[in-house]
C-alpha cells in the first residue's frame, strides 16, 4: 500500500544517477550543488506534494501551474502596485487558492466530471486571470523578499539551504505525515482504491475530494509565493507546464497514476532525479536544457512500463489461503 | 426452531413488497421473514428476484410497496450505508472492499482509533488482529488485502459487517468463488454468528451447501413468493419443483403437435467436445428444424456448453463438424462463420446496444459478417429492417427508435432480428423469455417454433421447464456441468426432467434418511 517497492526502485536510480554524475564531474558531489538544487525546485517540491495526494485519490490536477503563474503576478501586483503588506497578500492568495480548489473538488463531485476536464478548465481560467492582471513582468522589490532570500542555513562544505528550501522540506515532511498517519490520509488512499466501494465503506467521497483539491490548489498558491521569492518578480507566463513535471514527478516516485497507491516520499525523489538531471546539463555545459525533458520523458516511461509490470504481479494473490487456518 | 414457520420473534420482517422496473415486475408481493439466530436460504433461479429482494431490503432500490421491520421497527434505508447503520450488512460476491489498503485499514476505515488526529496504528493492528482470530484468521493485517484470497477478503468483509454491529448478514453467493476447504471456514463463521443471534441471509445456487447450512428456505420464482419452508423437512425433487416447475399437471399436455417423427438431416455436430473446469466433453447433434432444449439449474453448464457451441469459449478436445465437415470454433466470429448465432443471456449487457435504433442493432450482425470494406446502404439496412419488424411483429413499428426504448420482449426481438439477418443455420438462444411479460413470453415460444419449420436449427436454454417442454424435440439435462441425460419425443415432461436434475440429489437425501 505504502508504495515500497517503486519507491526503492525510484532511490536507486536516484542514487546511482548522482554516483554516475560525480564520477564525471566529482563536484557535483557537494553540498553547495544540492543545496542549489534544493533551492531550484522548491515550488516544483510543494506542488508535486499535493500532485501526489490528488494522484492517490484517483484524480489529477492540471491547473497548478497556472495558478502559481496567477499567484506569482498577484502577489507582485498586490505588494508593489496596490501597496498591501507582504504577508497579507500572502494570506489572501492563500484563501483565493483553497476557494478555487474548493470549487474544482465540489464540481467534479457534484457533477460526477472527471477531474481531467474539470482541472483543465481550471487550468485556462488561472492562466487567464493572470493575464488579466498583468501580461508584463512585474519585478518585487519589497524588503521581505531580498531578507528572505540573504537568510540560510550553512551546511558543512559551505553549502546553503535557503528558506524556500527549507519550506519545501517542510512541506514534504508534513505530507508524508498528513497521508500516512491520519485518518485524510487513509480517506485518500481509500478514494483512490473505489470511490463507489470507499463510500459503502463509510468515506465521505464528496467531502474529501474538495478537501483533496483544495489541498492540491493551497499548495501551488504556496508554490507561487516561493516561486515570486526565487524569482523576485510576477509575471503571468512563469511556471507554464510544472503542472506536467509535477505529475512526471509523481509518476517516477512510485505513485500509480490510476491512484489508491503511492508515497510523498517517491514524488519527493522524483522532483530530485529531475533536478539531478537538470545538474547535470548545467554542468556539462554542452547539451542543451531540453535534454531535460527528454531524461524525463525515458525516465517516465520506464517507470510506467515498472508499475505496469508490478500492477499484473500483484493482481495475482501472492499469500493465497495465507492464513486460512482453523 | 422447531418449526421455522412459527411466529418466532422475527428479527428482520418484509411483507407485500412489490418492485417494477419500466412494464417489468421484478417482485410481486413477496414476504420475507428472518428471525434471530437463523441462517436462511433465498432460494431462485436467475431472475427470480433474489438480487431485487436484498437490494430493496438494503435501501439499494427504492421499493413499489410494502413494509421492512428491522426488529419490530419499520426501516426504510435509502442506501446500503444506511442499511449498514440500522444493522443491516451485505456482503457480496465481488468483495466491497479495497484492495489498497491493508486489512487493518479496510476492517478500521472512518473509524480507525485516533489520538492528537493521528491513527494509532499500533492499536489499530491490534484489534484487527484480535477481531480476525475470532474468525479463525491468523494472517498479517498490515499487508494489503488484495495480497489475500477471495476467502480472506470474504471473511474480513463479514468481520467488519459484524464489528459494526450488524443484526443481519446477507451473503449474496459468498461461495462462488471459494474452494471446498474455504467454504468450511466461512460455514463454520456462519455458525457461530448464528449462535450469536445473528440473522444470515444465503444466497446460493449450491443446494448441497444450502442443505447443509440452512435452518430453512424461501424461495422465489419469476418475482414471486414460492414458499417457505424447513429445511430439514423438504426434499430436494419437492425444493426444485418449487424453483423450476409450476404444479405438474397443468403442462404436460402442452407439447401435442410437436414431435412428428421423420429424420432431419444434422446441421452441426458435437463429440467429446468439452473444456476442463468448465463443461464436461459431450456428444450434441443439432438437426435442421429442430429444437434441442438444455435444462438444468443455474451453474449447472447449460449457459457454458452454448458459449463452446457459439465458439465464445475455446473447447479443449474434441470434434466439432458444420453439415459434416470438421471445424474449429476459437471465437465468435468463426461461430458467424459457420452460420451460427448466439443471444446471450444479458440482454441488455451482452446483446441490445441500448443508443442504437431498432434498425442499426439489426443490421449489426450482418455488416460484422460481410466486413467493414462492404458496407450495407442505407437503402438496404432499411429494407431488412422492415421486413424484420414486420416478421417478428416489434412494436412500435418505428425502426429508428433506440431500443433502450423498447420493452424487454421486443428487445429480444430485434436481437433475434439480428442473427436472423445473417441468415444463421443454427441459432442458439440463452433464456430468450428472460424478463419478459407473460404476452410476448408466448409470443417468442410461438416464433421459435416457426423458426424452426423454417429449418433452422436451434438450441434454446431456459430455466422454464413448461417452455421447454412445449417446444423442445430433444431435451438435454445437464447437472454440475455435465450432460447427464437426452430425453426426446414422448419422454419430455417436466416430471422426467426433474428426476434427471434431481437424480443424484434424491439419493444424497435417502442416504441421509
Amino acid at each position: 500500500m505504502k508504495g515500497l517497492p517503486p519507491v526503492l526502485i525510484t532511490a536507486l536510480v536516484l542514487v546511482a544517477g548522482f554516483a554516475l554524475c560525480a564520477l564525471q564531474f566529482p563536484n557535483i558531489a557537494s553540498t553547495r550543488v544540492v543545496g542549489n538544487l534544493l533551492t531550484d525546485n522548491a515550488f516544483l517540491g510543494i506542488v508535486a506534494t499535493g500532485m501526489t495526494f490528488v494522484i492517490i485519490s484517483g484524480g489529477i490536477d492540471l491547473s497548478v501551474g497556472s495558478v502559481i503563474g496567477f499567484t506569482t503576478v498577484f502577489v507582485a501586483l498586490a505588494i508593489e502596485r496596490w501597496g498591501v503588506p507582504p504577508l497579507v497578500a500572502f494570506v489572501a492568495i492563500i484563501v483565493l487558492s483553497a476557494a478555487f480548489g474548493a470549487a474544482m473538488g465540489a464540481i467534479i463531485h457534484v457533477f460526477d466530471l472527471p477531474p481531467f476536464i474539470v482541472t483543465l478548465a481550471g487550468m485556462f481560467l488561472a492562466r487567464g486571470a493572470s493575464f488579466l492582471l498583468s501580461t508584463e513582468s512585474v519585478p518585487i522589490t519589497a524588503p521581505v523578499y531580498s531578507t528572505v532570500s540573504d537568510f540560510a542555513l550553512r551546511m558543512p562544505g559551505g553549502g546553503r539551504l535557503t528558506t524556500i528550501a527549507i519550506i519545501m522540506l517542510a512541506i514534504v515532511i508534513g505530507g508524508v505525515l498528513l497521508l500516512r498517519l491520519t485518518r485524510f490520509g487513509a480517506n485518500v488512499y481509500a478514494l483512490g482504491g473505489g470511490r463507489a466501494t470507499a463510500s459503502l465503506m463509510g468515506v465521505a467521497v464528496g467531502k474529501m475530494t474538495v478537501k483533496v483539491y483544495m489541498l492540491s490548489s493551497v499548495l501551488a498558491g504556496l508554490a507561487g509565493i516561493v516561486f515570486s521569492f526565487y524569482t523576485s518578480a510576477g509575471y503571468s507566463l512563469s511556471a507554464v507546464g510544472v503542472e506536467l513535471d509535477s505529475i512526471a514527478a509523481v509518476v517516477i516516485g512510485g505513485t500509480l497514476l490510476t491512484g489508491g497507491q503511492g508515497s510523498v516520499i517517491g514524488t519527493f525523489l522524483g522532483v530530485l532525479i529531475q533536478g539531478m538531471i537538470q545538474t547535470y546539463i548545467n554542468f556539462d555545459g554542452t547539451l542543451s536544457s531540453w535534454w531535460t525533458k527528454i531524461a524525463t520523458g525515458v525516465l517516465l516511461f520506464a517507470f510506467i512500463a515498472l508499475q505496469q509490470g508490478l500492477v499484473a504481479l500483484a493482481r495475482r494473490p501472492v499469500a493465497k489461503r495465507a492464513g486460512a487456518v482453523s | 426452531m422447531e418449526n421455522s414457520l412459527d411466529p418466532a420473534p422475527c428479527l428482520l420482517e418484509a411483507r407485500g413488497i412489490s418492485k417494477s422496473f419500466g412494464a417489468v415486475r421484478a417482485l410481486q408481493e413477496v414476504d420475507f421473514t428472518l428471525r434471530p439466530g437463523e441462517i436462511h436460504a433465498l432460494l431462485g433461479e436467475n431472475g427470480a428476484g433474489k438480487s431485487t429482494l436484498i437490494k430493496v431490503i438494503t435501501g439499494v432500490f427504492p421499493r413499489d410497496a410494502g413494509v421492512v421491520r428491522l426488529g419490530g421497527e419499520e426501516v426504510a434505508p435509502r442506501s446500503a450505508k444506511a442499511a449498514l447503520q440500522a444493522g443491516i450488512a451485505t456482503v457480496y460476491q465481488e468483495v466491497n472492499l479495497l484492495p489498497n489498503l491493508s486489512v487493518a485499514q479496510n476492517l478500521f476505515l472512518d473509524r480507525q482509533p485516533m489520538r492528537f488526529g493521528i491513527v494509532r496504528e499500533g492499536e489499530m493492528r491490534r484489534r484487527a488482529k484480535a477481531l480476525l482470530t475470532e474468525f479463525g484468521l491468523d494472517i498479517d493485517v498490515a499487508a494489503p488485502l488484495g495480497n489475500y484470497s477471495v476467502a480472506v477478503q470474504h471473511v474480513t468483509a463479514i468481520a467488519r459487517a459484524v464489528d459494526l454491529s450488524a443484526r443481519v448478514l446477507i451473503l449474496d453467493e459468498p461461495t462462488a468463488s471459494l474452494d471446498r476447504h474455504e467454504v468450511e471456514i466461512l460455514f463454520g463463521i456462519m455458525r457461530q454468528l448464528a449462535k450469536r443471534g445473528i440473522g444470515i441471509v444465503f444466497v446460493s445456487h449450491f443446494l448441497d451447501q444450502v442443505y447443509e447450512i440452512s435452518d430453512c428456505i424461501t424461495v422465489l420464482r419469476n418475482g414471486r413468493l414460492v414458499g417457505e419452508r424447513e429445511t430439514a423437512s423438504l426434499p430436494r425433487l419437492e425444493l426444485i419443483r418449487m424453483m423450476l416447475g409450476r404444479e405438474l399437471a397443468e403442462t404436460t399436455s402442452a407439447r401435442a403437435a410437436v414431435g412428428e417423427h421423420k429424420v432431419r438431416e444434422i446441421c452441426a455436430s458435437f463429440e467429446n467436445y468439452g473444456k476442463a473446469g468448465y463443461v464436461a466433453p459431450f456428444n450434441l447433434e443439432l438437426r435442421r428444424g429442430e429444437v434441442v432444449g438444455l435444462a438444468g439449474l443455474l451453474g449447472s453448464g447449460r449457459t457454458e456448453t452454448a458459449r463452446l457451441v457459439f465458439g465464445a469459449e475455446r473447447a479443449d478436445g474434441g470434434q466439432a463438424r458444420v453439415e459434416g465437415a470438421s471445424v474449429r470454433l476459437q471465437s465468435p466470429r468463426d461461430g458467424v462463420r459457420h452460420g451460427f448465432g448466439y443471444c446471450p443471456e444479458e440482454r441488455k449487457t451482452d446483446g441490445i446496444v441500448a443508443e442504437l435504433t431498432v434498425r442499426e442493432n439489426i443490421v449489426l450482425a450482418l455488416q460484422a459478417k460481410r466486413g467493414l470494406h462492404r458496407p450495407l446502404s442505407r437503402r438496404e439496412q432499411d429494407e431488412i429492417a422492415r421486413r424484420y419488424v414486420k416478421m417478428l411483429d416489434i412494436r412500435p413499428p418505428d425502426a429508428e427508435r433506440p431500443v433502450g426504448l423498447l420493452s424487454g420482449g421486443n428487445q429480444q426481438k430485434v436481437l433475434l432480428a439480428r442473427w436472423l439477418a445473417t441468415s444463421p443455420r443454427l441459432l442458439v438462444l440463452d433464456e430468450p423469455t428472460r424478463g419478459i411479460d407473460v404476452g410476448a413470453h408466448a409470443e417468442i415460444i410461438r416464433l421459435i417454433r416457426e423458426l424452426c419449420d423454417d429449418g433452422l436449427a436451434l438450441l434454446v436454454i431456459s430455466s422454464e421447464l413448461d417452455e421447454i417442454v412445449t417446444y423442445s424435440d430433444r431435451v438435454v439435462v445437464l447437472r454440475d456441468r455435465a450432460h447427464v441425460e437426452e430425453l426426446s419425443g414422448e419422454a419430455i415432461d417436466v416430471t422426467n426432467i426433474l428426476a434427471a436434475i434431481a437424480a443424484d440429489g434424491a439419493a444424497m437425501q435417502e442416504a441421509r434418511a
